[in-house]
C-alpha cells in the first residue's frame, strides 16, 4: 500500500470526453461525441463501423484526437510524457499477434516490462494474471499452439497485469466458447467495484450479463448512455430482436437514424 | 472484562445497519483486543468467506517456475531474423570483394545502407506482430526505439567490420554515413513509416551512389574522407528532428 493508492481522487469520472473527434484513415470516426464513464463495466455496443474500435484507441492513448478532449483520471493525456497515465491503463486491441517463440508467460512478462512495472514485482504479477485469465495450466505453454480463444485470454492477462485502473477491451469475446464467455463476465464483474472497464462488442447478450453501463454509438456519435434495464425498456414489441435488450437496441438506433 | 453479547455479534456480522453508531464502535475496539470474541465473530462470517479466500489468494505469493529464460529487452523479438539477413548480406558483399577485381569495395557500399535495414524492424508496423500493444505501453516512444536502434548497430557494426578486413575497408569511411542513414530513417519514419522510409533511402542509394559507382568503378565521392563532415551535419540535423517530435513514437505511425 502507498500513499498513492489510498489518495482520495480529485476527478468525477474516471473517463471523460468533450466534443471528441479522432479521425481514422480519412474517415471521422468519432464525431463530436461526449461521454462520461466512471468505475464499473461499460459495454461500448453499436453497428460495424460506428467508431467503438477508434474510440477504444483513442481512449488507450495510442490515437491522438483531432479535436475535442479527453481526460483519463483527470489528467489530459496530451502533452510528450505519456507514462504516468499509460502505467494506469489495460489495453486489449481487438487483433493482436505475439512473436511465435513466446511462451504465455514470457509474453505477459514481456508487456509487464514494457508497462515499467518494478522488476522485482513482475513475476508474481505475471502470475496472478496468468491465473486471473484461466490460463494456469498453459503458462508455459507457446503461445502459437494454443487455439484463439486461449490466445484472446492471453491478451486479457496482458492488460490486466498492471492492475489498471482503466481497463479497455476491444471485442474481448471474440472466439471465446460460451463456457469461457461466462467465466469472463465473472471476471468483469469482479473487476467492476474498483476498476473502470470498458468493453466494446456488438454482441448484446455481452451487455446484458455483465455490463453496469450500455453506451450505443452509431456513426461516431453518442446514442444512448444508460443501464442495460433502460436500454431494454426503450423498445417495444414491434421492434426487430429477439430478446427486450435487442428490441431496445433496434429501436433506439432506428430512431437515431 | 465484559465481552459482546452473541447476539449483538449475529447483527453485526450480518450487516446490520440498526446498530447504534458507538455500540459499532465499542464492538470494534473491544474485537481488536479480544481472541474469544472474534472467534464469535469468526463464526458467524460464512458470509464473506469468498471473500476472504479472493484476499488471501491476492496475498500468498504465487509460486513461479525456477528456470527462465531471460527477454531480450535490447532486440526486438522479431527482430533477429531480420539482423541475420542484414550479416548475410554483408557476408556476400565480403565474398563479391574477394571473388572479383574492382577498384570499388562492395563492402564500402553496402555497409552505409545495411544498419538501416535491420532498424527498420526496430518500429515495424508489419513486421511486429505485437505493434499495436507496443505503441500503446508506457515505456513505447523515442527512448524504445532508440534501445533497440542501438541492439541492432552493435551487432551489425563489428559484423561490417570484419566483413571489410580482406577488402581493408576502412570503418571510418562508412560509419558516420551508416548512422546518418540511420536517423534519417527514423525521421522520414515519423512521414511516412519506418520501414517504407528504410527502402526509400535504401533505394536511392543504390540508384543514385552505389549503381553508378560500381558502373564506373570508383569509390563515390560522398564517401571520401572530404564529405565526413556533411555526414556528420546530417546526423545532428536529424537528433534535433527526433528530439523534438519524440512523442510521435509512442502513438501509431502510419
Amino acid at each position: 500500500m502507498s500513499a498513492a493508492e489510498t489518495a482520495p481522487t480529485t476527478y468525477a469520472s474516471e473517463i471523460r470526453a468533450v466534443g471528441l473527434r479522432v479521425r481514422a484513415g480519412r474517415r471521422m470516426a468519432v464525431n463530436e461525441l461526449d461521454l462520461s464513464l466512471g468505475i464499473g463495466v461499460h459495454g461500448i455496443l453499436g453497428p460495424n463501423g460506428a467508431g467503438k474500435t477508434t474510440l477504444i484507441r483513442c481512449l488507450a492513448t495510442v490515437l491522438r484526437p483531432s479535436g475535442g478532449s479527453v481526460e483519463l483520471l483527470g489528467r489530459k493525456p496530451g502533452g510528450t510524457d505519456l507514462r504516468p497515465i499509460r502505467r494506469e491503463i489495460g489495453y486489449l486491441p481487438q487483433q493482436f499477434g505475439f512473436y511465435s517463440r513466446f511462451t504465455v508467460r514470457e509474453f505477459v512478462e514481456y508487456m509487464a516490462w514494457l508497462k515499467e512495472m518494478p522488476k522485482a514485482e513482475i513475476p508474481e504479477a505475471v502470475q496472478r494474471a496468468i491465473d486471473r485469465a484461466d490460463l494456469t495450466s498453459r503458462a508455459d505453454d507457446k503461445l502459437k499452439t494454443l487455439s484463439g480463444g486461449m490466445v484472446r485470454r492471453a491478451g486479457i492477462a496482458q492488460a490486466l497485469v498492471n492492475n489498471p485502473r482503466i481497463l479497455l477491451l476491444d471485442e474481448p469475446t471474440v472466439g471465446l466458447d460460451p463456457a469461457q464467455r461466462m467465466q469472463f463476465r465473472e471476471l468483469l464483474r469482479s473487476l467492476s467495484s474498483d476498476t473502470c472497464v470498458v468493453v466494446s462488442t456488438h454482441l448484446v447478450e455481452d451487455v446484458a450479463n455483465a455490463c453496469t453501463d450500455v453506451v450505443l454509438m452509431r456513426e461516431g456519435r453518442l446514442v444512448f448512455q444508460g443501464t442495460p434495464e433502460t436500454l431494454a425498456a426503450a423498445g417495444s414489441e414491434s421492434e426487430a430482436g429477439d430478446s427486450p435488450l435487442e428490441r431496445g437496441y433496434s429501436a433506439l438506433l432506428g430512431r437515431a437514424s | 472484562m465484559s465481552h459482546v453479547s452473541g447476539d449483538l455479534v449475529r447483527r453485526y456480522a450480518n450487516g446490520d445497519k440498526g446498530i447504534p453508531a458507538d455500540q459499532v464502535w465499542a464492538l470494534e475496539a473491544h474485537m481488536e483486543t479480544c481472541a474469544s470474541c472474534r472467534q464469535l465473530l469468526a463464526s458467524h462470517a460464512d458470509g464473506i468467506a469468498p471473500l476472504l479466500d479472493t484476499v488471501w489468494a491476492g496475498l500468498t505469493p504465487a509460486e513461479v517456475p525456477a528456470k527462465r529464460r531471460r527477454l531480450s529487452t535490447w532486440i526486438t523479438p522479431a527482430g533477429f531474423p531480420w539482423i541475420g539477413m542484414t550479416i548475410l548480406i554483408a557476408a556476400i558483399a565480403m565474398l563479391l570483394d574477394a571473388l572479383t577485381v574492382l577498384d570499388t569495395s562492395f563492402v564500402l557500399l553496402v555497409a552505409p545502407v545495411a544498419p538501416m535495414l535491420g532498424v527498420a524492424l526496430a518500429w515495424n508496423k508489419n513486421a511486429d506482430p505485437m505493434y499495436e500493444l507496443v505503441a500503446g505501453s508506457p515505456r513505447a516512444g523515442l527512448e524504445l526505439v532508440l534501445r533497440r536502434t542501438v541492439g541492432v548497430l552493435v551487432v551489425m557494426i563489428p559484423a561490417l567490420f570484419l566483413a571489410g578486413l580482406p577488402g581493408r575497408v576502412s570503418p571510418a569511411l562508412w560509419l558516420l554515413p551508416s548512422l546518418a542513414f540511420t536517423v534519417g530513417a527514423l525521421v522520414l519514419g515519423l512521414l511516412i513509416g519506418v520501414t517504407r522510409a528504410s527502402v526509400v533511402l535504401a533505394g536511392v542509394w543504390l540508384l543514385v551512389v552505389a549503381g553508378p559507382s560500381l558502373a564506373e568503378q570508383n569509390v563515390p565521392a560522398v564517401l571520401h574522407p572530404a564529405s565526413l563532415p556533411y555526414w556528420a551535419l546530417i546526423i545532428v540535423g536529424c537528433v534535433a528532428v527526433l528530439g523534438l517530435r519524440a512523442d510521435s513514437f509512442s502513438r501509431l505511425l502510419r
